[in-house]
């Protein structure tokens, strides 16, 4: 099989600080250094990770190696800081590598951005020719296609306004629009798709799906493990700008998971949970929360269920206690509120450890807990304890989004799958 | 907008000799049965070839956006074009009244028409200069986006000015004929000083702009630099007024050429030294040379440093 695209030990570097931008004055420093013989002044480096930093300088990407065939469908994930855009700004001749080669076969067309280029005082005709040729096509070729270009975007009417007078969502449209008609052998995308409203993100992956399908080769770069699920076949995971993986997609979103998750797992410390209600008898007090039964990766599994340990010690004697427990959504907004049954608690002096299961169909998303500890006689008005911000999780897109028809979970959606919606059976 | 061009994408570069060219990137047409362009992206080495090719290949995108500046230029003005016109006969009258009225400075010609035909290659050089400086920098969110011939940015910038330019010759015309003054044969240069002065300004601006990426003084120092360097031109005065021990100096300052030719050119005054001229265009050509080397050598910078 051809290849489309051969990277070999490719890398770059980045000097640290700004001695890139300098000024006259910062060259006249330095020229003057030199001439006193005296080294320059190091710069303390930015990033911790020895492996990246090296004196002065930061390595983006180091020995990046990789080949993608023709009519591969690619995606590329990472953190933040990982090489994703340094990889791309690489791959869209925006900057040049340090050490390595890339090799591309066939017309490439990289989006890095939707409407490049864009001014506000044009039409959005004389905008969408400049936009066009600004990512390669020729005025010729987009005269041909203008008629379709504008009817993709729908902005029919509004051809010959200047685009300052477009709402945001038609100036994306009309960038989307010229874009989604380029027609390349190779396409190259950024998470461009994260801007516009859903239903434009829908289309925009509609149209990602039937130019993979095409056989044109893709790379896609996303945070967005879903629609790199549902488009790519093969990842490539950075990671500290070294490639940790390059395989089937299914594996390569668990290894990411997996790197990002890190920070997560392992038993919540609640001895710096905040305690902010007021009124606390702390008659019971929690010692130690867990959330058990994570799968590995620090995410809840697809069928959602929750195992919550909480360790209670009893200050004083006291009758039988609730545990309740709200989950909010990582902005904060509470999403709902569990409570157990009727719990005795341990005798005065002593600890112990209660086992909760309970099962919460939970959107993709991070969240985290409040737990409170009432007395069951007072109904919820005395609390003896209450934490907030413990047990934070993650559920994943990968674990729901086997069983979703849908593609992806949008954050329209709200934050539960609700169940039912199933057709009733007439007999 | 019907011209036929190939793609610039699609369109192999012809000029072979991969095999030890010292370009960075190089477009070239692979020899395989499938004839496919290939791209090869390799870290930047040594001095780079200039390339022209590749220029010729965006020269849409160059169009376009030249064409982005002239539609934009005089948006949401009132007068519009008129600035183009109201500017130089503005700053002729003033200098009209200074120098000739105040100061008595003796000229061939009328002397309204003998500013007006000074400042208008001095007012392209400087507005041009000016735009081709920031040209690089201003071109940021392109930059960082999309890639293409770097060049293609400041060389965009050259046509703006050229309408202007256009414009003023129709005043010019008028002021010719209401002073009833005949141009000679050597009008027919014109256009040559025409492209003497766009080379000036692309040969000064292609410095300045790729300085100007690394050292934002650089954009500071243009207004005030194209400011004094006016009054080292022949344009307030003749260059009789120059003593003519210091002429060849003088004549370092690559617009005193070029504005001494336009105005022959135009007026059919006494014939330019062409020793002055001479010296002018040597000194313009190995600032245009080692300006686009530079630029050349710096550019695969640029959207590591903006």
């Amino acid at each position: 099989m051809t290849y489309s695209i051969q990277i070999e030990n490719l890398s770059k570097r980045y000097r640290l600080g700004l001695t890139h931008a300098g000024s006259i004055r910062d060259l006249a420093n330095r020229l003057a250094r030199r001439l006193i013989g005296r080294g320059e002044t190091k710069i303390a480096p930015l990033s911790h990770d020895p492996d990246r930093v090296d004196g002065e300088h930061f390595w983006a990407l180091r020995n990046i190696q990789f080949t993608v065939n023709q009519g591969e469908v690619v995606g590329i994930i990472g953190k933040n800081g990982a090489g994703k855009s340094t990889l791309l700004k690489l791959l869209s001749r925006i900057t040049f590598p340090t050490a390595g080669r890339i090799e591309m076969v066939g017309r490439v067309a990289s989006l890095l951005e939707v409407g490049t280029g864009f001014h506000p005082e044009l039409t959005g005709r004389e905008n969408v020719f400049l936009n066009g040729t600004i990512l390669g096509m020729t005025r010729q070729e987009i005269s041909r296609q203008l008629d379709a270009i504008v009817d993709f975007a729908g902005v029919g009417k509004f051809l010959d306004t200047p685009v300052k007078r477009y709402s945001s969502g038609m100036t994306v449209r009309l960038g989307f629009a010229v874009a989604a008609h380029l027609d390349p052998e190779i396409l190259i995308v950024d998470e461009v798709l994260a801007v516009g409203d859903i239903e434009f993100q829908n289309r925009c992956i509609g149209k990602m799906k039937s130019v993979a399908e095409s056989g044109k080769t893709v790379l896609f770069v996303s945070h967005n493990l879903a629609s790199i699920k549902t488009l790519t076949t093969r990842t490539i995971v950075l990671s500290g700008g070294k490639m940790i993986f390059d395989g089937p997609t299914a594996e390569g979103v668990t290894r990411y998971v997996a790197e990002n998750m890190i920070a997560d797992t392992g038993q919540q410390s609640i001895a710096d949970a905040k305690r902010t209600l007021t009124g606390l008898d702390q008659n019971l007090q929690m010692t130690d929360l867990g959330l058990r039964g994570l799968d590995g990766h620090g995410t809840l599994p697809a069928d959602g269920r929750f195992q919550v340990s909480v360790t209670v010690r009893a200050n004083s004697d006291c009758g039988e206690f609730l545990v309740g427990m709200t989950v909010y959504s990582q902005d904060k907004t509470p999403i709902g509120s569990t409570f157990s049954d009727p719990l005795s608690p341990p005798q005065c002096g002593q600890s112990r450890t209660y086992e909760l299961v309970a099962t919460f169909p939970l959107a993709p998303g991070r969240y985290h807990c409040g737990i409170s500890l009432t007395s069951l006689r007072s109904a919820g008005r005395e609390l003896h304890d209450s934490l907030d911000d413990v047990i934070p999780f993650e559920v994943s897109a990968t674990s729901i989004v086997d069983d979703l028809r849908t593609g992806q979970w949008s954050a329209a959606w709200g934050y539960y799958r609700l169940n039912g919606l199933k057709e009733t059976v007439h007999s | 907008m019907d011209r036929v061009n190939a793609n610039p994408l699609l369109k192999p570069n012809c000029q072979g000799d991969t095999a030890n060219s010292p370009l960075t990137l190089e477009t070239i047409n692979q020899m395989s049965p499938t004839a496919k362009q290939s791209t090869i992206i390799e870290p930047p080495r040594g001095w780079l070839k200039l390339n022209l090719g590749e220029i010729w290949r965006y020269r849409d995108l160059l169009y376009l956006l030249a064409r982005r500046d002239i539609s934009t230029r005089f948006r949401q003005s009132v007068i519009g074009y008129g600035w183009a016109i109201l500017r130089p006969l503005l700053t002729a009258a003033i200098f009209t009244l200074v120098f000739s009225v105040f100061v008595k400075v003796e000229t061939e010609v009328p002397y309204p028409i003998f500013a007006f035909a000074g400042l208008m290659p001095w007012l392209y050089f400087a507005n041009s200069l000016t735009d081709v400086t920031s040209s690089i920098v201003g071109g940021g969110p392109l930059l960082t986006k999309v890639y293409f011939p770097r060049l293609v940015l400041p060389l965009a910038k050259i046509g703006v000015g050229l309408v202007e330019l256009a414009l003023q010759f129709l005043v010019l015309f008028g002021l010719l004929i209401y002073y009833s003054y005949a141009p000679g044969w050597q009008i027919l240069l014109v256009p040559v000083f025409v492209l003497v002065t766009v080379v000036t300004a692309l040969a000064f601006g292609i410095w300045l702009t790729a300085l100007n990426v690394k050292y934002r003084d650089v954009g500071m120092a243009v207004p005030f630099l194209i400011q004094i360097w006016m009054y080292l031109c022949p344009i307030v005065y003749p260059i009789t007024m120059v003593p003519e021990q210091f002429r060849t100096i003088y004549a370092i300052n690559p617009m005193v050429g070029v504005i001494e030719g336009f105005r022959w050119a135009l007026l059919g005054t006494q014939h330019p030294n062409w020793t002055m001229v001479g010296v002018s265009l040597a000194v313009m050509s190995v600032i245009l040379i080692t300006g686009v080397a530079y630029f050349r050598k710096v550019e695969t910078s640029f959207a590591d440093i903006i």
